[in-house]
Parts: C-alpha cells; sequence; structure tokens
C-alpha cells in the first residue's frame, strides 16, 4: 500500500492503531485506583509522547542513517515553537499559518548550520553544533529579549496585533475553529477516557511524518545517507561528494525539529528559551539511542519511555509511597520508602540513568532489539531456519 | 527504487480512512456537563502544588511543600489549627473545604517555565486539581497563571515578586499574597536614605528574567528619586553560579554601593563572591562600601552565613514577629518540622489558607466565585496586619519588612533582625502606575 513493502505496511499500520487508540491503551487503571499514578492517558502527556515521538524520528534520519551526531537540534526545536508563538501575535490563533512557517524557518537555520558544521565529522560535527545550539539559546535567552522575551517566554498577549482575529474566534491555538485543547470525556464503569483535539492533530501529523520517514529509509538516498554511515572515505574514492547529501539530511532532521517544536507552541501557547537549552539536545540523543539507533519505531518508543519517566514518575511523592505501602508493620514501611524515596519524585533522572545503562549495556540495539529477541525467543521451536543471518546492508 | 502504485482505488481508501481519523476526535466533544473545570465531585477536592523541587531555588521550593503539607493538615482538622485561629475570617471549620476533604498532588516546576507548565497541566488534566498554587521565579509564576487563566483554575501565586505578576501580565484567575518590587523599592529607601545618605553611586547585577528587570527598575527608581546615581546595570544569567567576572568590574566603576537582584542561590553565591573580593572593606568616594539585597529570606541569610551580617533588605514575613497570627504559624510549623518557617513558607500557607476561606464564602469551587469572593477582600490575623486583596490587580496590600543581617545571631534561625516594619499606605500605588500598566486583568475563566 502506498509504496510500501508489506513489512512496512504493517508497521505504519501498527502506529497508526497505536496512535489511534491511545487514550485507550495509556488508560489501563481505572480511575481511583491505586494503579491510576501510572496512567499516561491525559492530554498534555499523550500531546507529548507525539511531538517528542516526531523530533526523534526526525534526528533519527540523520543519525541513525548518516551516523552523524547532532548535539545541537534542540536549537530547531525552540525556533519551531517561537515561528509558532509569532504567528499567533501577529496574525491570529490559527495553527494552518505558524507550522509551515516553523518548518520553513528551522529548514533555513538547518541549512546555515549544517552547511558549517558539516565541514567536519565525528567528534568535531558534534562539537559545532552544540556550540550553534548553546548560541542560539544564549541569544534567546538573554539578547534577542524583544523577539524572544528571554526567561520568561515568549506568549500572546491581549493587546497583540492579531489581525486576521475574528469576532467569535477561540483565544487559544486552533485548526480552522477545532480548539486544540478541548477534549471529550468517555466514561466506561471505572474507567475515563480522554480524547483531545490536539493529540489527534499531532497523531495524525506523527503518521504523516512517519510515513515520510519510512519512504527515505527505503529511498536510494536513504541508501546513501547509509554509505555515508559505514564508510564516508571509501565513499569519497568511488567519487561521489557525501556532502550534500549529508546536508539534505541534516535539512530534513531540523524541519522535523521545527515541525516538532511548532506543534509543542501549538498545544500551548508558549515558547521559553530553555526548549534550546542543550540539555533538551540530549533527551533527544537519548530517547533514539534507548529506542533504537536507525530503526523507524525505535525513536518512538524511546521518546515515549522518557517523556511517561520525567511526566510519572516525578510526580510520585512520599505520601503516595506510604499509602502503597500501608499494608506493611510501620518500622518497615517507613524503610521500605527510604529506600525507595531516591528514585522517585526529584529522582527520577537517577531511576531513568539506571534503565538507560541497563538498556545501553545488555541491549546495544535499544528497545527495538528487546521486542525482538522476545519474539525469537518465542518462536524459536517454529523455525529452525532462523538461524542462517541475512547479509549486511 | 520502492515502487509507487497509486490506484484510484487506493487513494480512495486512504481518503476515507484519513478522514475518518480527521473526524473521530470530534464526534465527542460538546458532551462535558460541568458547570466548571475539575468540578469536584466525589468527597474530596485536590489541589497542586507545583514547586521547584530542583534548581536554584530549590530550597525555597521545600519550604513551600512543608508549608502546603502543614496548611492541608489544618484545613482537615489535624494539628493545632495555626493561622486558622487567628484568621479573621471564620469560615473554616476545619472540616475541609465546603465539606470536601482537602487532598494534594506534588510536582517540580524546575525553575523552567515548560516544565512548570507541564507539570501544572498534568495536575489539572489528570489529577483533577481545581486550584493552582506555588511556583518561586516570576517567570515560572507568569507562564503558570496564563495557563490556569486558559485552562479555568484559580492560580494562588506563591514567591513571585516581580511586578509583572499583578502588572502587565496579571490574569482574572490569578491571586498574589506576597509583595512586589516596587514595594521594595518603597520601603527601602527611606531605611538607605537615613544609613547611606543621599549621595551614592549604585551598581545593579540582576538576574536576568521578569523579577530581576522590574525589581532593578523599581529600586533604582527609588533611589534615584532620593539623589542616588546608577552607574551600571548589568544582567547575570539566571543558571550561573559564579558571579566573580561580574563583581570584578564592580571595583572599578566609582560605584560605593552594589545592589543585588538576585534571589535563592543564586543571591548567596553573588554575596559570597563579593565578600570574597573584598568589597565590604573597601572604602570609595570617602565612604565605605555598601551592599544592599533588596529581597531577602532567611534561607538566603542561612546560605550566606557570616556574609549577611549587617546587610539590609525587605521582607514579606518574618518568624520573629510577635503578632499572635505569627506566633502561633510559627509554633504548629516548628512543632511539625523542628525549625521556623521561612517567607516562602509563610505566604503559601496564607494563599491556601486564603483560597480555603474564598470557596467558603462563596459556596463553591467555581473559580468565578472564587474570584468574586477574593477581590476587594480585607482580612487580618494571617502575620501581615490589616491586609487587602485589591480588585483592581488581585495584588495584596499590607505592611513590608525592612530587615538587617544580624551581627551576634543567637541560634541558625536567628539570622536577620525587623529594622523597620513600613505602613502598607506607604507601599500602596495606584493601579495604573507605569511600572504595573499595560496588563489586561480580563474576565474571569471557569473553563469548561
Amino acid at each position: 500500500m502506498l509504496g510500501l513493502n508489506k513489512k512496512d505496511t504493517s508497521l505504519m499500520i501498527v502506529v497508526a492503531i497505536l496512535a489511534l487508540f491511545a487514550p485507550f491503551i495509556l488508560n489501563p487503571f481505572p480511575e481511583g485506583s491505586a494503579m491510576a499514578q501510572f496512567n499516561a492517558g491525559y492530554p498534555d502527556l499523550m500531546q507529548r509522547f507525539v511531538i517528542f515521538g516526531i523530533f526523534a524520528i526526525g534526528f533519527n534520519i540523520l543519525f541513525g542513517l548518516t551516523g552523524y551526531l547532532s548535539f545541537g537540534h534542540a536549537a530547531f526545536l525552540g525556533i519551531g515553537s517561537y515561528s509558532v508563538v509569532w504567528m499567533y501575535k501577529l496574525l491570529d490563533y490559527n495553527v494552518i499559518w505558524g507550522l509551515p512557517l516553523a518548518i520553513i524557518t528551522s529548514g533555513l537555520f538547518a541549512l546555515l548550520i549544517g552547511y558549517v558544521s558539516l565541514r567536519r565529522s565525528g567528534i568535531y560535527f558534534s562539537i559545532l553544533t552544540l556550540a550553534f545550539a548553546q548560541m542560539s539559546f544564549n541569544l534567546a535567552y538573554s539578547v534577542l529579549t524583544p523577539i524572544t522575551n528571554g526567561e520568561t517566554g515568549l506568549q500572546v498577549y491581549t493587546d497583540d496585533a492579531q489581525v486576521l482575529l475574528g469576532a467569535n474566534e477561540a483565544t487559544s491555538p486552533h485548526l480552522f475553529g477545532i480548539v486544540m485543547n478541548s477534549s471529550a470525556k468517555l466514561d466506561l464503569g471505572p474507567w475515563s477516557f480522554t480524547f483531545n483535539n490536539g493529540y489527534y492533530f499531532c497523531a495524525i501529523i506523527l503518521l504523516l511524518v512517519f510515513y515520510l520517514a519510512i519512504r527515505i529509509f527505503r529511498s536510494p538516498f536513504g541508501m546513501m545517507l547509509r554509505a555515508i554511515k559505514s564508510n564516508q572515505t571509501r565513499l569519497n574514492y568511488t567519487g561521489l561528494n557525501p556532502r550534500p547529501y549529508a546536508l539534505a539530511a541534516f535539512v530534513i532532521s531540523g524541519m522535523y525539529a521545527g515541525l516538532a517544536g511548532g506543534l509543542m507552541a501549538a498545544m500551548d501557547p508558549l515558547a521559553g528559551a530553555e526548549r534550546m537549552q542543550w540539555t533538551a539536545s540530549g533527551e533527544v540523543v537519548l530517547m533514539t539511542i534507548l529506542g533504537g539507533t536507525g530503526t523507524l519505531i525505535g525513536p518512538v518508543l524511546g521518546a515515549g519511555f522518557i517523556k511517561y519517566f520525567e511526566n510519572i514518575f516525578s510526580k510520585i511523592n512520599d505520601n503516595i509511597l506510604h499509602q502503597w505501602f500501608a499494608f506493611l508493620p510501620d518500622g518497615l514501611e517507613d524503610f521500605v520508602v527510604f529506600i525507595i524515596h531516591p528514585f522517585i519524585g526529584k529522582g527520577w533522572h537517577l531511576t531513568l540513568g539506571i534503565l538507560f545503562m541497563l538498556v545501553v549495556i545488555f541491549l546495544p540495539g535499544g528497545l527495538v532489539e528487546g521486542g525482538q529477541r522476545i519474539k525469537r525467543a518465542l518462536s524459536r521451536k517454529k523455525d529452525a531456519d532462523a538461524a542462517k543471518t541475512e547479509p549486511a546492508e | 527504487m520502492s515502487k509507487t502504485t497509486m490506484t484510484r482505488r487506493g487513494v480512495l481508501k486512504t481518503g476515507a480512512v484519513a478522514g475518518a481519523g480527521v473526524a473521530l476526535p470530534t464526534i465527542f466533544t460538546a458532551s462535558s456537563a460541568a458547570a466548571y473545570t475539575n468540578e469536584p465531585t466525589g468527597s474530596s477536592v485536590t489541589l497542586g502544588f507545583n514547586v521547584p523541587q530542583t534548581g536554584p531555588y530549590a530550597d525555597e521550593g521545600a519550604d513551600e511543600l512543608r508549608a502546603y503539607e502543614l496548611a492541608v493538615e489544618h484545613l482537615n482538622g489535624g494539628g493545632d489549627g495555626g493561622m486558622m485561629n487567628t484568621f479573621s475570617s471564620k469560615a473554616l471549620s476545619g472540616n475541609g473545604i465546603l465539606g470536601k476533604k482537602v487532598e494534594f498532588v506534588t510536582g517540580d516546576t524546575q525553575t523552567k517555565s515548560d516544565a512548570a507548565r507541564a507539570s501544572a497541566k498534568s495536575m489539572i488534566e489528570k489529577d483533577g486539581a481545581v486550584m493552582i498554587t506555588g511556583g518561586s521565579s516570576s517567570g515560572v509564576a507568569i507562564a503558570v497563571q496564563g495557563l490556569c487563566q486558559e485552562a479555568g483554575v484559580i492560580f494562588m501565586a506563591g514567591l513571585t515578586h516581580s511586578n509583572d505578576t499583578t502588572g502587565k501580565d496579571k490574569k482574572a484567575n490569578g491571586f498574589r499574597h506576597f509583595f512586589n518590587g516596587y514595594m521594595s523599592g518603597a520601603a527601602l529607601a527611606p531605611v538607605l536614605k537615613n544609613l547611606y545618605g543621599t549621595d551614592r553611586n549604585a551598581y545593579h547585577l540582576t538576574a536576568d528574567y521578569t523579577w530581576g528587570w522590574t525589581q532593578e527598575e523599581s529600586i533604582a527608581a527609588a533611589t534615584e528619586a532620593m539623589g542616588w546615581k546608577t552607574v551600571n546595570k548589568v544582567r547575570t544569567p539566571l543558571a550561573a553560579t559564579d558571579f566573580s567576572s561580574y563583581i570584578a568590574p564592580v571595583l572599578n566603576s566609582g560605584a560605593d554601593v552594589l545592589v543585588l537582584n538576585h534571589y535563592g542561590g543564586n543571591m548567596v553565591n553573588s554575596l559570597t563572591n563579593a565578600v570574597q573580593f573584598g568589597l565590604r572593606d573597601k572604602v570609595v568616594n570617602g565612604k565605605n562600601f555598601e551592599i544592599v539585597v533588596p529581597l531577602y529570606s532567611r534561607l538566603m541569610a542561612k546560605g550566606a552565613g557570616e556574609n549577611v551580617k549587617g546587610i539590609h533588605g525587605s521582607t514579606n514575613w518574618h518568624w520573629s514577629l510577635q503578632d499572635d497570627a505569627s506566633k502561633a504559624f510559627v509554633k504548629s510549623f516548628g512543632t511539625k518540622y523542628g525549625f521556623p518557617p521561612s517567607q516562602a513558607a509563610h505566604t503559601v500557607y496564607c494563599q491556601t489558607l486564603l483560597y480555603a476561606d474564598a470557596c467558603e464564602r462563596a459556596g463553591t469551587f467555581n473559580p468565578c466565585g472564587v474570584v468574586e469572593a477574593l477581590e476587594g477582600f480585607e482580612f487580618d490575623g494571617l502575620g501581615n496586619g490589616p491586609t487587602l486583596y485589591r480588585a483592581e490587580d488581585h495584588q495584596c496590600f499590607k505592611d513590608v519588612l525592612v530587615v538587617r543581617g544580624k551581627e551576634n545571631p543567637t541560634s541558625e534561625f536567628d539570622l536577620l533582625e525587623v529594622v523597620e516594619v513600613t505602613p502598607a499606605a506607604q507601599v500602596t500605588y495606584a493601579p495604573d502606575h507605569p511600572m504595573f500598566a499595560g496588563g489586561n486583568l480580563g474576565t474571569c475563566n471557569p473553563g469548561a
């Protein structure tokens, strides 16, 4: 279907089902039960899953295919956000103006940064992109405050121009009247599911860009990018200039990041400079590696994994722990809470760090490799011929 | 090359599926029946405490959280009732709010607008919080206040001192008990005039965000009005931890007063750097070099140790105050945690009580009812003397304390002494004062 082979079509269908039924899948525990703490099916987090999924898919086109490790992709995220908020301020709250602009401006910045940074490879390339991103962050944070409003973040004020704003138009982001932050609730017995317009808007865009990513992965262009990763010197000797290909990949992934940043502002009309900080650039690297570098679905899984920890584990506090372990005798309860305490709440970084180490050590291919191993273990008996190795690409 | 087979049937099928996908979410809209966002229907009501647990203001955040837990305990009838007994409004009776048991959720703002909004959103969307409170940075407070206005819940600002919070960024659903930069300037200027005279050259080091900017503006205006000159204003990044490179130029600038518009960890580090550079022992223009910290707190004094001795600043509240309310609060906080509360703890405790009281008096959790109950509300017995929640900008007007780092502290908590209590009338300004102009309160938004 749509120019995809059978395997990719089924992958696409799986992603589509996951994306469209996420409100059900992410809310497996009934409302009010002790496990409801682990439900992730609320609009803000679902939107984040999808938006950072897009960010990581784009990053993977550069890192997974060409092997160029960029440490500065957060800059494009920020540029996308600022573009969209400026369109809110100048035109109106319809996201249709901001999102294309976000993609274009981040693409232009990516062209500029990529052109300079791609003169070097390896660690030097990483450092150059990091330097550019920190430069953008500092510009946004303190130098260009008239454009970015500094640390407070760019917001829409009632006295902004908004020349296209109609009398009855919604005063929050919308797409031709479909308001992003409005949701519908469906109550099934003790369960409660939330369907949010903004989430479905993001999910549909995710499906589009995921399809685009598959096509890029399977195209001759994608093959050239893989060639850059496997042996750039040999590519040079065969008379091919790899730089235009790498630059194209850099710009495409920059545009993905810009789109993700734009969507962030489309869900929540605010753009903050900290979105461009190096920690945000590092985060997308972690997402990609955690999920599985160079795989199609990996980055999306990694993004979901990290965002889940950031938002769910950071909100577990001692009171909740005491509730969970209330059945234990007092002394033992306090002891168990004391042991778990460093790993929850503000300690979620620690938990994530340990998991990241475990994944990198035992599953170098990321979560995707984990899934493959489980699948292989389950079907080992059936196909004895699975032992024959596939040729390397 | 992957082959592209685009048949008419394929295109139609894809179009139909995509169309259904787009239409799916809109089928369900318009099904919400609640009168306002997160109307509590069960036997409990959830409040969201959104404070910095990491970053430069983590100490303040931790103390705020303690005060919130204490307030919840008191609202639910536990403990000794604290300031509920001294509060002039007697609507609260210790059986929760409107008969519903008070529960709470916590989150980490990381002192970043993005993280704070994400955390507040999850409280509203997932946990059903009907009120969000907290914030130990004005940038965060303003960002979250905007979010609460859009979402239709009440925001009770915690420690936020920027003029903008109730100035150009004020919102109908947001309320601030804490004082602001203008008030600090108005309270400090007369004291500084008596101490250091009218012929001084001031050098400002300012945290580079909304709070720093407005406080710098306020202090410069107040001191210039009494004859001081402002030599230079330098902005420092909020995330900075070493200020040596900013302190060194002060030595050669000809300034004889250094104004540190820094708070929390920033102030601890910049003051320590300034003292290490020997600024306090210098004599410039025939006068002793002085350092002023316009916004002071005990936690900062503790962090900076010896260096705060004799340094003046202003504060919202101090635990050594001797009125009944302050004593009651210090007693119940001290009994529970073993040390006296900070001004951050005090302001958030007051905010929680004020919110609960407003709900009781309004008879509803509906944000519009709460806004009506709080606007123009006059109260006493929360440690600051008679106080007014002004209707025009949702700012509290009350006495401001001018404090000094104590020369001979008797305990590790006895670090500041109150020099003067500036009466509320002296720090009151018109709602359309130029430093606060440009904002629009809008109308209350109940959401849903």
